[in-house]
């Protein structure tokens, strides 16, 4: 049920597209009444305001600079009370294909308010979508990690990981500087990023371009290959099993 | 509108004055000179220096042929075509009478006067029968050059933020409005018309203010053009939709990815036979959108070559953090070009 008015955010980099989405809402405030919380002009910028904003519903543009709307979507789902997203979006044929395919919400511009009335009244009701429901929609590799400290979306760009590894629960990510805990199975994030890691063990994903090496460490009888990495001291040991194939990619450094 | 006729590629001579039908005369007549001066020969050597015996009488009329043809072109081509071919005969005959009549003015061997004749005639009707060919075969791209333009220009995401920009002025700003309305009318109207034809730069040039306009609209402060035009001829003829294009192609790759300002270049000029058009836009780097640039970039390539031929040439360079694409064509101003290839 519909409690108050409905609070929205807006995502949309064209400042002449927010404001007719705000005229819009204002023709059909007695059919639904909302109440705009918030507004951001990039991806970034909606990561960073929405969390502490109370938004129940997000109205998110598809192409925007710096991060796309299906991006944004797949980080805020990890919130604890996650907004329900409406995207909207000019044309965009692989992502309203992938949007039907996988049953979310979306708007044509120019939006008409029927539309838009009918897409927020579902929305009040309806469930956030899941993070695999976003995730079979997005189309090619997210650029950024994000982990959720306190409802806030810290972002970890994908090209300063140095290795990512499962341990128990959690993967453990790992940059230059800093370790963080994410949630999210090792598996499927080997299939995201295969073009830039590669499995050395079987808990473990490697940049390929943080190798800088290889090293053989001999343990009493065993001798096993590690992997040395550019800018952290630890090594990693490479399994017998994927030995093979990290031995190719070595092959193809100069 | 085009009515509906018997023939739909009619003939027309080929435009003496282009480059690459120059060079094909010249290769062809040459090649066929090797040809002949191979065939009797016992030797390369002997070949070579029967070559250079016959290049001492081929050549000047081939070279005096080639600069009367191009120098009377455009008078050529307002001839219909087999009284046009009847005087490129005649040309050709009268300068190979003319040449066997300064070999015995010099006191010089001619060669004997029928084999003279008889060969630069044989040779001419060889070769307008080849360039004729060559017509006809690019005939039907150049039809289909308009699909083609239509094909490659405006995205629909364009058109349809654009729509989506105009709504939203129609109750703030309504004179806004209108005239944001009457630009994309006029977008359109370029769009549909026949690509086929010859346009001129100062129209091309107001075609993309129009466009930088709606893109203005939308983008707002976040798009920068700076225009160089002083040095624009205005009067140069050019193919449709050449140019917009690449100012698109620079918004949706350098302007849209970057959340602050870019700054785009728009140079047009002049230097001698030559216009340059210049335009740049900023690399943003990893954010590339989808694919479609090298498409674009194809096609109006594609469409130069069907106007210009050889004569014009389209680069891109990156450098730093600037991404350009250059423009190179021959300056036309004459309406012949306009009739070509003779759509109504």
């Amino acid at each position: 049920m519909m409690a108050g008015r409905l609070k929205l955010f807006l995502v949309d980099d064209e400042a002449p597209a927010r404001e007719r989405l705000k005229e819009l809402l204002q023709d059909i405030a007695a059919e639904v009444p909302t109440e705009i919380v918030g507004e951001a002009r990039h991806g970034l910028e909606a990561l960073e305001r929405v969390p502490d904003s109370g938004t129940q519903v997000l109205l998110l543009d598809i192409q925007m600079p710096g991060m796309g709307g299906l991006e944004v979507a797949r980080h805020l789902a990890a919130l604890e009370r996650p907004p329900t997203v409406v995207f909207v979006t000019a044309h965009d044929r692989h992502a309203v294909e992938a949007f039907e395919l996988n049953a979310l919400d979306y708007l044509l511009k120019p939006v008409r308010a029927e539309r838009l009335a009918a897409a927020l009244k579902k929305a009040s009701v309806g469930p956030a979508a899941g993070r695999e429901q976003l995730a079979r929609a997005a189309e090619g590799a997210r650029a950024y990690l994000s982990i959720v400290e306190r409802n806030r979306i810290v972002l970890v760009p994908v090209r300063e990981i140095v290795f990512l590894r499962a341990e128990q629960k959690y993967v453990t990510l790992r940059t230059r500087e800093r370790e963080h805990l994410i949630e999210e199975a090792l598996v499927s994030l080997e299939t995201e990023f295969q073009d830039s890691f590669v499995r050395i063990h079987r808990n473990c994903l490697v940049a390929r371009s943080a190798i800088r090496g290889f090293e053989r460490a001999v343990d009493g009888e065993d001798a096993n290959w590690q992997v040395v990495l550019e800018g952290i001291d630890e090594r990693l040991p490479i399994s017998r099993r994927q030995w093979p194939a990290v031995r190719g990619l070595a092959a193809e450094r100069p | 509108m085009v009515s509906i006729r018997q023939d739909v590629y009619p003939d027309f001579l080929p435009d003496f004055r282009n480059l690459g039908v120059i060079a094909r005369v010249l290769v062809g007549v040459n090649l066929v000179a090797l040809a002949a001066a191979a065939l009797g020969a016992e030797s390369p050597a002997r070949a070579a220096e029967r070559f250079i015996q016959i290049a001492g009488v081929f050549e000047p009329l081939l070279l005096a042929s080639v600069a009367m043809l191009s120098a009377l072109s455009s008078l050529l081509a307002r001839l219909p075509y087999w009284i046009g071919w009847s005087a490129v005969m005649g040309l050709v005959l009268a300068l190979a009478l003319g040449e066997h009549a300064a070999f015995l003015w010099l006191e010089l061997e001619p060669p004997e006067l029928w084999r003279t004749v008889a060969l630069s005639m044989l040779t001419t009707v060889c070769l307008l029968y080849y360039l004729r060919l060559l017509v006809k075969a690019y005939s039907p791209a150049l039809a289909e050059a308009r699909l083609q333009a239509l094909q490659a220009r405006i995205r629909p995401h364009f058109l349809f933020n654009s729509l989506n920009a105009v709504l939203s002025l129609i109750r703030r700003d309504p004179k806004r409005a209108e005239r944001a309305l009457e630009d994309l009318a006029d977008m359109f109207r370029t769009l549909m018309s026949d690509g086929r034809r010859f346009v001129r730069l100062a129209d091309e040039i107001a075609l993309l203010e129009r466009y930088a306009g709606l893109e203005q609209l939308r983008l707002g402060e976040r798009l920068r053009i700076v225009w160089e035009l002083d040095a624009a001829p205005s009067d140069a003829l050019l193919p449709p939709m050449v140019l917009q294009p690449l100012l698109e192609n620079a918004i949706y790759h350098g302007v849209e990815p970057s959340t602050g300002t870019a700054d785009v270049l728009v140079r047009i000029e002049r230097r001698g036979e030559r216009v340059l058009a210049l335009i740049e836009n900023p690399f943003v780097e990893g954010q590339q959108h989808r694919s479609g640039n090298r498409m674009a970039l194809a096609n109006i390539r594609e469409r130069l070559a069907l106007f210009f031929d050889a004569e014009a040439r389209i680069e891109t360079r990156s450098r730093g953090a600037r991404y350009s694409v250059e423009i190179e064509m021959p300056y036309r101003t004459d309406t012949r070009a306009e009739t070509r290839p003779e759509a109504a």
